[in-house]
């Protein structure tokens, strides 16, 4: 029979419409005011951290609507903005400075909901507020040090294979290797080549001058700038994470390139100062003079100095920095032979050499590894800028046992702690540094201001669209008007499904725009049926030949704007992503609607049944 | 049946074609001269430099905003109102070796001492490599969309009617860049987005349009390429102004009620939408009748020719 949609096609335009609906309902709840607890510098959140809190709100009267625990962080939702002000200055004080509390926004979808993957559309920085940085890092700085640690290398590695050269030096072809004779460089070509260390060697020698060139390998050169993004990408994070920032983004872009997003802050200058701190690293040799009264009453003497131990305690150190740590090259958890975990360091050249003269005078003598890092905790300067709090902490104390060199390894500290101090030890040495290539900041208020222009643009446009249809094709306007809208909160509900999507100003723009160009495909229907049915056919054959008929047109015109929407999406940065998304979701749901969706209807009322006229 | 067009008949609008691609031609000519002589003013994302919005507590007084920048950093500083006049806009260039940091906190000294009250809305600063880069990608995406297009039309329909929609497509770009250009417009990021919205919808009008020529050179027994042509543009001729009615609508919505920052945005697609509903006919359709479009072209072809005996009917 003409006009009638199985059972099966009914339910699947049903459900999928149900499904567009449900996963949009959490954009109705709005956000609850919260205070989030992250755990720095070695602390954890734990059910005893969460059991704390809800102790220190409850004899503070302050109601909790929810507390959860979750990816070692904790979020405590209050009831409005004065408590949650409130609840962070109490947890503030009773944690201490382990722990970051920060304001927070956090989705207020339903437990139930949430449980079933449901979450809001997250928005973009131009809706919500935010500092967006691009970073760049120096590779250049990178491949130098590389550079300069592979010279060291061959120096030491010829040397200690008697082999005699002239002089290596850095030249604009390469490392430059010269020597006296054919046949030291035959040898030195022969042991380097077989040493195995990345390196390209090219024989330039000419008219009695012997020169061996070395070059880093393509695909070395490529993993060390790798390894340099790889590593300033886990620093800027330890960093972001500081700032206690909700759902941040550290993300890289291409092959040099570092995306940091902080929504709600602000404050660009402190954002700045922070991800810019560094922290850093000294080894210091441990005061053995100074005796356990004498550290507890301070009264140490003039060279040296009392300082905390990570794992609790004082210990005094001497002022005098034997390394600092920016000769730190790179530093990696491992286990010795007994599997104790243990750090593995490496120095560059000079701190090598620095290094192995202090040790060879001390062996056998405690020394300690500092960890220093600028904290903002808040206040000011006088003239009103930052002022940056700077921590001394003591991470590792161990003895030395033989004189060390370039490479060595620090014991004693348990699994975490190999974990940890590995992490700060390289987050003390940015393998190169980074620079700001592109900043936005948008204000709060402009955020606001932003959403409400795009709603409002929204329900203008909508409302027009809507009542003309309705007025020119009464029925099957209705009929269009119903899947527009079903259009639209499937788009939401897309939208919100997808996790990596993010809500920009110009997606509203799409959305918005996806309103006007949607009703294209009801259009092209009905005026087909209308056609039809002046042609002199039976209405029911103008339904159907009315949908046949513009199906393939609204096939061919979708598919082509959604190519352009690829494309978009493909060379588009941030809030242009955003439209490119919202007009790709919208051609797929609204091809849906139009065709299947208002389908569906017209059977289920006009289908199979004796009709004279349409109400088109 | 309440209708906006109520047409007997067909509608001779290829009479019509030659004067109107002539005048088409001009605008075009007129945006490539405007391109070439003014050339576009480019936005933030594409030169690079630093832009800071401000929203004062009252009337903004910008000659006495710029008398204060005149520091060497904020040197050639543009100052413009931004969609109120309490909203304030600031652009500076990139400097070689001033740090954008500076700049903002020279402006936003400046703007404190006119107005305690005033507030930093929005602060945005690219390098000058990222905005080449972005420009290059960008010009890129253009043409590789022009491509993709040609490619598709000239798959699903034949290559009469690609280079025809193709043409088309450039048509409505240039012109709505030629506009850009000539009031010199800020051409920034969205504004690009725009540009290819106009391509992906002015399309949607070319298609329909030809969608209906294919399947009338086939329904039709008589009649030449230019009748067909006419009787299809006739038949979708109210969807035509339906569709571009309604996107017309929500698209002087955004304009209205969008804000500022997708003005660009909205007056590209506002170009874009009107240039773009008559290039579908006298520019895609009208090239495609040039170059000698006929039924032939239209058969499918893997069947047999079975209007072969029927030639003398075509004229």
């Amino acid at each position: 029979m003409l006009n009638k949609y199985p059972m099966w096609k009914n339910l699947m335009v049903a459900c999928i419409i149900f499904v567009g609906f449900f996963y949009a309902i959490p954009n109705l709840f709005g956000e609850d005011y919260a205070v989030q607890v992250v755990g720095t510098r070695g602390a954890e959140v734990t059910v005893a951290t969460q059991s704390t809190v809800n102790d220190i709100l409850a004899s503070k009267n302050i109601a909790m609507k929810r507390s959860e625990l979750e990816n070692g962080q904790l979020l405590v939702r209050v009831m409005d903005g004065d408590q949650q002000l409130l609840a962070r200055e109490a947890i503030a004080a009773a944690l201490g400075d382990k722990y970051t509390v920060a304001l927070n926004l956090a989705p207020a979808t339903p437990e139930w909901l949430e449980s079933m993957g449901g979450s809001p559309m997250k928005l973009g920085l131009d809706l919500r507020g935010g500092v967006h940085f691009l970073m760049e890092v120096k590779m250049g700085e990178a491949v130098r040090k590389m550079t300069e640690s592979k010279m060291a290398d061959f120096r030491t590695d010829l040397r200690g294979e008697r082999i005699r050269y002239a002089g290596i030096r850095e030249s604009a072809k390469g490392i430059e290797i010269k020597f006296r004779d054919a046949e030291n460089l035959a040898k030195a070509e022969r042991f380097l080549k077989s040493s195995g260390n990345d390196m390209v060697f090219t024989d330039t020698s000419s008219g009695g001058n012997y020169f061996l060139i070395a070059n880093l390998s393509e695909s070395y050169l490529k993993q060390v700038k790798e390894d340099a993004l790889q590593q300033n990408i886990t620093t800027i994070r330890n960093r972001v994470n500081e700032l206690g920032v909700a759902e941040p983004v550290v993300q890289r872009q291409g092959a040099e390139r570092i995306i940091v997003q902080l929504p709600g802050v602000q404050d660009t200058a402190r954002a700045k100062k922070i991800l810019g701190a560094t922290a850093s690293i000294e080894f210091r040799m441990v005061d053995e003079k100074a005796d356990a009264t004498a550290i507890a009453s301070g009264r140490v003497s003039p060279n040296s100095k009392v300082y905390d131990r990570r794992q609790g305690g004082k210990v005094a150190l001497y002022k005098e920095v034997m390394l600092s740590g920016t000769h730190i090259q790179g530093a990696q958890p491992s286990f010795d032979e007994y599997s104790r975990p243990q750090v593995s360091i490496n120095l560059d050249s000079k701190g090598g050499s620095i290094f192995s003269n202090v040790t060879k005078d001390n062996i056998g003598k405690p020394m300690a590894t500092l960890f220093i890092e600028y904290k903002d905790n808040g206040a000011k300067n006088p003239d009103g800028s930052i002022k940056l709090e700077k921590i001394e902490e003591v991470i590792s104390v161990a003895t030395i046992q033989a004189r060390l060199g370039r490479n060595f390894v620090i014991t004693g500290l348990d699994h975490g702690e190999s974990q940890s101090l590995a992490l700060l030890l390289r987050a003390g040495a940015l393998i190169a540094p980074v620079v700001i290539v592109e900043e936005r900041t948008i204000g709060p208020s402009l955020g606001a201001e932003n959403i409400q222009n795009g709603v409002q643009a929204m329900i203008w446009g909508l409302a027009v669209v809507l009542i003309f249809m309705l007025v020119y094709y009464r029925a099957f306007g209705l009929i269009a008007n119903l899947a527009l809208t079903a259009n639209l909160v499937m788009v939401v509900g897309v939208m919100s499904m997808i996790p990596g999507a993010v809500l920009t100003l110009p997606g509203i723009a799409g959305m918005v725009l996806t309103v006007g160009m949607a009703v294209d495909g009801n259009v092209l229907i009905y005026e087909r049926i209308r056609e039809e049915l002046r042609n002199g056919r039976s209405v029911q054959q103008a339904i159907h030949e009315g949908y046949a008929n513009a199906f393939s047109t609204i096939a061919d015109a979708n598919i082509t704007t959604f190519m352009t929407a690829l494309i978009l999406f493909s060379v588009g940065t941030g809030a242009v992503k955003g439209f490119a998304v919202t007009l790709m979701i919208g051609i797929a749901t609204s091809m849906f609607t139009a065709i299947v969706g208002t389908r569906a209807i017209v059977n289920a009322v006009w289908g199979g049944k004796r009709v004279k006229k349409l109400s088109i | 049946m309440f209708q906006i067009l109520s047409i007997k008949g067909t509608v001779n609008f290829l009479r019509h074609a030659v004067p109107i691609s002539i005048l088409s031609l001009i605008l075009v000519i007129g945006s490539l001269t405007s391109l070439a002589t003014k050339g576009i003013n480019w936005g933030l994302d594409f030169t690079g430099g630093t832009v800071v919005e401000l929203e004062f507590s009252s009337t903004a007084n910008l000659q006495a905003l710029r008398a204060e920048l005149t520091s060497e950093e904020t040197e050639g500083v543009v100052v413009q109102h931004f969609g109120s006049s309490r909203d304030v806009i600031t652009r500076l260039p990139v400097k070689e070796g001033v740090k954008s940091e500076l700049q903002v906190q020279h402006v936003m000294e400046a703007a404190i001492k006119l107005d305690p009250q005033v507030i930093q809305k929005r602060v945005e600063m690219v390098g000058p490599q990222i905005g080449q880069e972005l420009a290059e990608q960008g010009g890129l995406a253009v043409l590789v969309a022009l491509i993709c297009i040609l490619i598709y039309v000239s798959f699903r329909f034949e290559w009469r009617l690609a280079l025809g929609s193709v043409a088309a497509l450039a048509h409505d770009v240039i012109i709505t860049l030629g506009v850009f250009s000539l009031f010199q417009l800020d051409f920034d990021l969205t504004v690009l987005a725009g540009v290819l919205t106009v391509v992906g919808y002015s399309l949607n009008d070319t298609i329909v349009v030809f969608d209906r020529i294919r399947e009338n050179f086939l329904k039709m027994r008589k009649g030449g390429p230019e009748e067909i042509v006419n009787t299809s543009i006739t038949q979708t001729m109210s969807r035509t102004i339906i569709t571009t009615g309604t996107t017309l609508v929500v698209v002087i919505a955004l304009f209205l009620k969008g804000g500022t920052m997708i003005h660009g945005f909205a007056t590209a697609l506002l170009m874009g939408i009107f240039v773009g509903t008559f290039s579908s006919i006298y520019v895609a359709s009208f090239l495609a009748v040039k170059l000698g479009i006929n039924r032939e072209h239209m058969l499918p072809v893997e069947i047999e020719k079975e209007g072969a005996d029927q030639d003398p009917l075509m004229p």
